[in-house]
């Protein structure tokens, strides 16, 4: 069972990912419906709605103490922002679990946002990634592993049992990455 | 690379589903809604409410007063363009916000026709009561669908239409046999290809929100019971006693619709909302959702 944290942004294409690779979901709003999760997926969506939801109803501390203890996770884009440690601008409620310092709408607005084929380490062809208003890596620590860049900056990273993109792979056909995710939560 | 498909404009849209998105007229209203946790606002001349009362034609935001929102926040700016103008398209999309809302809300600027929002390389959201109207705009280009709604009056009862109307009609839609669908595309007045692809998916290819009377924080969590995607919330926001704790209360009504706890503690307290106007006290020219068509 992985839990979608489902306070805003797209929790369904996720989920219809994850069901397609025969994997069943869970809708995570509060803290008790952590329990018993093998893996937990952080959509896209907007950072700041998603982290004050997540402050008022309590699940920062759990969302912490769960990924520390080794719960799987993985973050797409508003999700990649929720994981970092620490933001180059601005200042909002974040897990600390990824060390990495993160640029928010670090391509521009809208009209910047784009796809594009990417080389991402592991994978054999290119993945389709779709990038929308997305962040991007500024800096990481020695723990983290870079998985592909964009123009010279990072946007797929693994540190253990956490792996962030800044694309959105659920909106696409392409279940390479979600598959690599299930692997790591057979993996713990 | 390729920029503005169809895939990166309709993927904003997804990414803003559960969310509430705020009509603000500054940028001090901008920033309250983004703390209050709004997932995008929306820049207006005046709120729907105000137009109703003042008259006159209602236009585009001025740019600088658009540029100031850009600045003061940090989530997706939309603003409004009048219908069939163009050229307030244009210049939304030079100024760089997010989205361009082609709004029954201004005064239209072109009785016959709608924008052709293929043009733009920033996505389009329009207004639809209807299945046909809203298969329409996508024809012409809309990444995002809301409902018309009522405008500016607090009353929710014709968003809940709108709504109801929609769904029902793409329940139609999948019942039908594939020799059915032209006369179905004919009957609504919309698109063959995109007929065939609701009838297929049961659902609207873009995102669909509701729009048009919301004031309380039932409505909204009525509107995503009813199947939207997320709501846009105007002058029911910034016209109540207390914007910054409505705001909030109705961010949170939005997330846990499912939850009549939470819709219940949320709504406790929150001062005055804003005065309701009776849909039926409204002369037909008064009626924002007959324009466009």
């Amino acid at each position: 069972m992985i839990g979608v944290l489902a306070l805003q942004g797209d929790v369904r294409e996720h989920e219809a990912m994850l069901q397609v690779l025969g994997v069943s979901t869970r809708q995570v709003r509060l803290p008790k419906d952590l329990d018993g999760l093998e893996g937990l997926i952080i959509p896209g969506g907007e950072s700041t709605t998603i982290g004050r939801l997540a402050t008022l109803y309590g699940l920062i501390d759990p969302l912490r103490d769960a990924i520390a203890a080794g719960l799987p996770t993985y973050g797409t884009c508003a999700g990649m922002i929720l994981l970092a440690e620490r933001l180059s601008e601005g200042s909002q409620p974040l897990l600390g679990a990824l060390d990495v310092s993160v640029r928010r709408n670090a391509f521009g607005n809208q009209n910047d946002s784009f796809e594009a084929d990417l080389d991402v380490t592991g994978l054999h062809d290119p993945f389709h990634a779709v990038f929308i208003r997305a962040p991007w890596i500024e800096s990481f620590g020695d723990e983290v592993d870079v998985l592909a860049t964009w123009d010279g900056h990072p946007v797929m990273v693994r540190q253990g049992h956490i792996l962030a993109t800044a694309f959105h792979p659920e909106l696409t056909k392409d279940e390479r990455i979600h598959h690599l995710f299930i692997t790591m939560t057979k993996e713990s | 690379m390729e920029q503005a498909t169809d895939r990166v404009k309709r993927g904003l849209a997804e990414m803003l589903k559960g969310g509430v998105i705020m009509d603000v007229v500054n940028a001090e209203q901008a920033k309250i809604a983004e703390d209050a946790g709004a997932v995008a606002v929306m820049a207006l001349e005046r709120v729907p409410a105000d137009i109703r009362k003042d008259g006159g034609v209602a236009r585009m935001s001025a740019p600088e007063m658009i540029d100031e929102i850009i600045a003061a926040v940090s989530i997706p700016v939309m603003a409004k363009a009048r219908i069939g103008h163009f050229v307030e398209a244009q210049v939304l999309q030079a100024i760089g916000v997010d989205y361009v809302d082609e709004s029954e809300v201004l005064t239209p600027a072109d009785e016959e026709n709608h924008i052709d929002k293929w043009q733009f390389t920033t996505p389009f959201v329009c207004g639809a009561r209807n299945l046909g109207e809203a298969l329409r705009r996508i024809g012409e280009g809309a990444a995002m669908i809301r409902t018309k709604g009522e405008a500016g009056t607090g009353n929710v009862v014709e968003a809940v239409r709108h709504m109801r109307q929609i769904t029902s009609d793409i329940r139609a839609l999948s019942t039908m046999g594939s020799e059915e669908l032209m006369r179905a595309a004919r009957d609504l007045q919309a698109p063959f290809d995109l007929v065939q692809e609701v009838a297929k998916n049961g659902k609207l290819p873009v995102v669909n929100f509701a729009a048009g009377g919301l004031a309380t924080p039932a409505d909204a969590a009525l509107m995503m019971q009813l199947g939207c995607d997320g709501v846009f919330v105007g002058s029911g926001i910034f016209k109540s006693g207390d914007p910054a704790l409505r705001a909030k209360a109705i961010v949170e009504a939005t997330t846990f619709y499912q939850d009549p706890a939470i819709v219940a503690k949320v709504s406790r307290n929150l001062g005055e909302p804003m005065v309701g106007i009776e849909i039926d006290t409204l002369s037909e020219t008064e009626r924002f959702d007959k324009r466009g068509w």
